[in-house]
């Protein structure tokens, strides 16, 4: 009976695996041409908000600012 | 009958395997069930199909390989940085470090910033968290963890809790109150149960629900109120080291990445692995994605970063350098993507034109491993945290 539990959960095992692999071989792709392109656009549209790329006007910054300090 | 009140039980030993596991609760025929989630998908998947047998199934999967490889061949018409050779280059960034936070006793495992772009969680291998105040270097709270090398930690959406974990196997969450002499550990709430080490967390949309993954191999979704399991996700063979969500416009998924050298991609509702990819070489140490959630990055042990295209469905660019032989330990992009900061076990970061390919800058300042790497919510600025103790803010 030990055996045929064993044999029972390889099974199942395989089944998820077929399952699995039949979920992957089913998606939609696209070409790397039209993904890379993409990319590339979402690069150039969103730049001039990237503070860390392009910098950001003197004073706008609040980590390139020294420290404030308190004066009581 | 509405009037019954009963436990459901969350954790203990299933009813399949003995194991003690997290438990999702279950009924069939009205007979309520306790299966740990691994059986529970076992269970979905029980028995033949009129015809099947455990050969066919093999030469089934077999079949589908190679379907799955041919398909992905056929796409795989440029290269990412040809593409990019018309875009702009990049002109010298001035980036360097504009704060130190100084605290912490020992090693920084994992940080995390606040909505508010100015606060900062992050937890460390003698079990110290602690929030900081990254304008002022202010600490704002602190709680000792009852266990020691707290490798996850996270800020709740609101701001108004932290989440953290380790060597205890769990997530746990405090929140935090204006009262800075307030005993955070006595509202401690434990919500995740893990059967190893917690790697990572991650609150989704709101305060409610926790992303965590484990040493055990598994990801989790849990309710933080009242701690139940909500969702399984299976499919690592081997310890979890690392997830991120997508960003909320691009819908329900997120991506691990694992000691199996895969980084799978899964479907919150359904538990299911969508995607897999495979190519790196080690250990896969962080995963991020893009900001349009239309990709992610990959640091490794095996000295590599990767970018993975969702759609294309595989790996389009390697961020490496025959002089990098150290371990990449944790990656983040900028707001717009153009530029991808890598932290090092060589103490060194890394910065990457994300897609032309190459390296822009190296920075220089940790004194030990770069742990932990993440860019402030606004893209202002970024902070690092390290084994020699101390995080940094650049800018």
């Amino acid at each position: 009976k030990k055996e045929n539990m064993t044999s029972n959960s390889n099974v199942s095992n395989m089944r998820r695996l077929v399952e699995q692999l039949k979920l992957e071989a089913s998606l939609e792709r696209i070409k790397v041409s039209q993904a890379a392109a993409e990319l590339q656009q979402y690069c150039h549209q969103n730049a001039a908000k990237d503070a860390l790329l392009v910098g950001v006007p003197a004073g706008s910054n609040p980590f390139r600012e020294p420290r404030s300090c308190n004066l009581f | 009958m509405c009037d019954q009140t009963f436990l459901a039980i969350t954790f203990g030993p299933c009813d399949s395997c003995s194991e003690n596991r997290p438990l999702m609760n279950l009924y069939i025929k009205t007979e309520p069930i306790n299966y740990c989630s691994l059986c529970m998908e076992i269970m979905a998947c029980q028995g033949l199909a009129s015809g099947e047998t455990l050969k066919s199934l093999k030469a089934e999967s077999e079949t589908l390989r190679k379907k799955l490889e041919e398909e992905r061949k056929k796409l795989h018409d440029v290269e990412l940085e040809k593409v990019a050779e018309k875009a702009e280059a990049l002109g010298e960034l001035n980036m360097k470090t504009r704060r130190t936070l100084k605290g912490h006793g020992n090693k920084v495992l994992c940080m995390d910033w606040c909505k508010d772009k100015r606060r900062i969680v992050s937890s460390s291998q003698d079990g110290k968290v602690i929030v900081w105040d990254a304008f002022t270097t202010n600490k704002e709270h602190a709680v000792t963890m009852p266990t020691t090398w707290v490798m996850a930690c996270a800020y709740a959406p609101s701001g108004c809790a932290i989440a953290c974990g380790g060597l205890d196997n769990k997530c746990s969450v405090y929140p935090l109150s204006l009262d800075k002499d307030e005993n955070l550990a006595a509202k401690k709430k434990s919500v995740a149960m893990h059967t190893n080490y917690l790697s990572g967390c991650t609150f989704t949309n709101s305060d409610m629900q926790i992303l965590t993954s484990s040493g055990d191999g598994t990801s989790a979704l849990w309710d933080v109120e009242s701690g139940q399991l909500l969702q399984s996700f299976h499919g690592h063979s081997a310890d979890v080291l690392t997830l991120d969500l997508a960003p909320s416009e691009t819908g329900n998924t997120f991506v691990s990445g694992g000691s199996d050298k895969k980084a799978n991609v899964w479907d919150l509702r359904s538990g299911q692995n969508v995607q897999s990819f495979d190519t790196h070489d080690s250990d896969i140490n962080c995963v991020k994605y893009y900001p349009s959630g239309d990709a992610f990055a990959s640091a490794s042990d095996d000295s590599t970063c990767r970018l993975f295209d969702l759609r294309a469905d595989r790996e389009v660019s390697i961020y490496s350098k025959d002089s990098i032989m150290f371990g990449a330990a944790s990656v983040d992009f900028s707001l717009s993507g153009r530029l991808l900061f890598a932290g090092y076990n060589d103490y060194t970061i890394n910065v990457w034109d994300v897609l032309k390919g190459t390296r822009v800058a190296i920075l220089f300042g940790h004194e030990n491993r770069v742990s932990s790497l993440r860019v402030s919510p606004d893209g202002t600025a970024f902070c690092s945290g390290s084994w020699d103790n101390t995080l940094r803010i650049w800018a």
